[in-house]
């Protein structure tokens, strides 16, 4: 690059525009539907709170929703990478429930009595959670090889898988519940126990905040060394600014939000503390199950973008030919993105027999739809290439907060079926109006 | 160094065929260093078919492929590579949903020392590429879908030249091009010939052909009709055997030859 330095460094586009709003918009290069989605998020929110009577923006409200969600945020993950390859996976929710048998069978049965382990061995959790991370990693392996390179279309070797696994989450135990769960696996489903606490919850915030400011400088320092444009100062300030604003928040909601007056109470006489008169403040803070779906969004964030296997993802989205004849083994392409669907559907079986404290052969029943609905309101293109993590998230918690909200202002089970299913046609007609525009 | 008179590719009695249709039929074909073969035909004819057979793109029935004088196994895309070879393809074969970079590296990007994606090292070494080619591509953040059929040409021209193909394998590659752009492809495919780059050159138009190529190999029905020099013959001559098969005189007949 010696020969570089005497072109001087191009104009940011941002200098260009005139109109403030514009110009901020071009100058941080954020992405505009994802503000959408983030504004229509918003806009939600506060219409429940309205409705509801100020109930749904409460940290009790919001804290249970990020636990909510998290199970449907990690598969959703998952679910972009196969739909941005133009496939789909109506089998998730089935391969959650037989995972989730699986994983429950190995803690109250196998482990404990039929290996002599006892109850609350520390093997049990991790053996079982390493267990069903085999059966899902399995599963998807199965079905992305008979996709991939017996050639049958994604959608029907799914919707036998659909069958398949459900019919095989009721076999193992022959339909029999299976409770209880090990009492550390589970802290993987959330509770007051399963929640970080005040001081944790800061020290993760902190983390994100520095990780937000360093990439953003990291990112400025490799665009100097290329002499790429570079975004003028405020707008990375303003950017940073916004980042860690919305972590200090998020993790300040989660601490407003106590353990209930009794397990506080419990908790404060096992270990010997004096309850004051205005009672014992215990925050939540962050809880495991959240912290887990968070974990995966920026992994898989980082593989979709950072890594070769995500670029040939978008490129066999793009154009499955030309990534072939690029040389790309999308075959095998294929079945990693299957696999990494059935181990993200074993980490939200997990963490949904967690928090039930149990597995049952229902466990899941109609997630698949859930999920693949959240990815499409997130941006996933069916038609392929098209689709980003974070948009997948943020699609989650608006069908979580959909829901949620709906709940809390009392409208009856049918009535949210119907509003889910036209916000979800809605969503995707805003979409292509969004699209058709931009080019 | 190798003789001279070694041929950078020899594709000998290639046949393949599609459910009992023969696309290729004993077909012959070599290529010399720093020479441009220039592959006629109708659609239909067999020579992209027997083209992709060289760049991995079809598995052949039937026949050799010796590359300087080896013989080579291609089975797939990435063999053909492996032996420096390049394919630009008619249909362009680039993703629209990724950006220049992205396109121009697919396949075999550079990575960091941590293996992620060097993306800065990508665009910076696309813009250096890219500027060499089409001094007026600016886009390099933007989706391929947003560029139009000459920029989305020089981006596939461009990765075919980025790592030092040893053969060029081009199909139709001017058929998205305006005037000025198809002339700026002549020059560059004069200058990676002075390069001692081997190219297969297939088109439609015969004045193309006869401006840029040594040597012209016409295809019909599957089987190579016949070869010549290009300086040997006339575009009525070579239009004829196109068309009929018939081969004049300073052509050397092939197997698809109209006896008589």
């Amino acid at each position: 690059m010696a020969d570089q330095p005497a072109i001087s460094t191009p104009a940011h586009p941002s200098t260009f525009t005139q109109n403030p709003i514009q110009r901020f918009l071009i100058a941080t290069e954020v992405d505009t539907r994802l503000l959408g989605m983030i504004g229509a998020l918003a806009v939600i929110w506060i219409g429940f709170n309205i409705f509801s009577g100020g109930l749904f923006l409460t940290p009790r409200n919001l804290w249970n929703l990020s636990v909510q969600t998290a199970s449907v945020a990690v598969m959703v993950t998952g679910m972009v990478l196969v739909i941005v390859t133009r496939n789909i996976d109506l089998s998730v929710g089935s391969i959650l429930g037989v995972v989730g048998m699986v994983m429950g069978v190995m803690q109250t049965q196998i482990l404990p009595v039929q290996l002599g382990l006892g109850l609350g061995h520390p093997l049990i959790w991790s053996l079982s959670l390493l267990a069903g991370l085999v059966v899902g990693v399995g599963i998807g392996a199965l079905q992305g090889t008979i996709i991939a390179y017996l050639r049958v279309p994604a959608f029907i070797v799914t919707l036998g898988g659909y069958l398949v696994w459900r019919g095989a989450a009721w076999w193992v135990t022959m339909g029999r519940t299976v409770a209880p769960m090990d009492p550390t696996f589970q802290l993987i489903g959330g509770g007051p126990a399963g929640s970080i606490g005040f001081t944790w919850s800061w020290i993760v915030g902190a983390v994100a905040c520095a990780a937000i400011i360093a990439g953003l400088y990291f990112g400025r320092r490799q665009r100097h060394r290329f002499n790429f444009p570079q975004r003028p100062l405020w707008a990375e300030a303003s950017l940073a600014v916004l980042g860690c604003g919305t972590t200090i928040g998020a993790i300040w909601v989660a601490n407003a939000y106590p353990w209930p007056v009794r397990i506080a109470e419990n908790y404060a006489k096992a270990n010997g503390i004096a309850v004051p008169e205005t009672g014992l403040f215990i925050s939540h803070g962050i809880a495991v199950p959240v912290l887990i779906a968070l974990g995966v969004g920026v992994l898989m964030t980082f593989l979709t973008t950072r890594t070769r296997f995500g670029r040939y993802v978008y490129a066999m989205g793009g154009n499955p030919e030309a990534a072939e004849l690029a040389g790309i083994n999308t075959r095998w392409v294929t079945v990693k993105i299957f696999m990494l669907m059935g181990g993200l559907c074993a980490v939200a079986a997990a963490i949904s027999s967690a928090r039930l404290n149990a597995a049952t052969n229902a466990l899941g029943t109609l997630d698949e739809l859930y999920v693949i609905a959240a990815a499409v309101i997130g941006g996933t293109s069916l038609a392929g290439g098209v689709g980003t993590i974070a948009g997948a998230l943020l699609g989650a918690v608006v069908m979580q907060s959909l829901q949620s909200g709906m709940v809390l202002m009392g409208l009856d089970s049918p009535l949210q079926s119907i509003v889910v299913g036209i916000v979800l046609v809605f969503a995707v007609w805003l979409d292509t109006l969004y699209r058709r525009n931009k080019h | 160094m190798l003789d001279a008179s070694t041929p950078l590719v020899e594709m000998t009695d290639i046949s393949i065929a599609f459910g009992g249709i023969k696309a290729v039929d004993h077909a012959s074909i070599n290529l010399h260093r720093g020479e441009v073969v220039g592959l006629l035909g109708h659609n239909g004819a067999g020579k992209s078919t027997l083209i992709k057979i060289l760049s991995g793109a079809y598995k052949r029935d039937a026949g050799d492929i010796r590359i300087n004088g080896e013989p080579a196994s291609i089975s797939n895309p990435r063999d053909a590579k492996a032996y420096g070879i390049e394919t630009i393809y008619q249909q362009l074969a680039v993703a629209d949903n990724v950006d220049a970079a992205a396109n121009l590296f697919l396949g075999r990007e550079l990575v960091t020392p941590i293996g992620t994606l060097d993306d800065a090292a990508m665009e910076s070494r696309a813009r250096e590429v890219m500027g060499r080619l089409n001094p007026n591509f600016r886009r390099f953040k933007e989706p391929v879908k947003a560029l139009s059929g000459g920029q989305r040409q020089s981006v596939a021209i461009a990765r075919a030249i980025l790592f030092n193909a040893r053969i060029l394998v081009m199909d139709e590659p001017t058929a998205a091009l305006g005037p000025q752009e198809t002339a700026q492809v002549g020059e560059l495919i004069k200058q990676l010939k002075s390069e001692g780059i081997g190219i297969f050159l297939i088109s439609h138009d015969i004045h193309d052909v006869f401006d840029l190529a040594d040597r012209l190999v016409v295809m019909k029905n599957g089987q190579v009709v016949g070869e010549a020099r290009t300086s040997d013959v006339t575009k009525d001559e070579v239009l004829g055997m196109i068309i009929m098969g018939k081969v004049p005189p300073g052509a050397q007949p092939g197997p698809g030859a109209i006896n008589g």
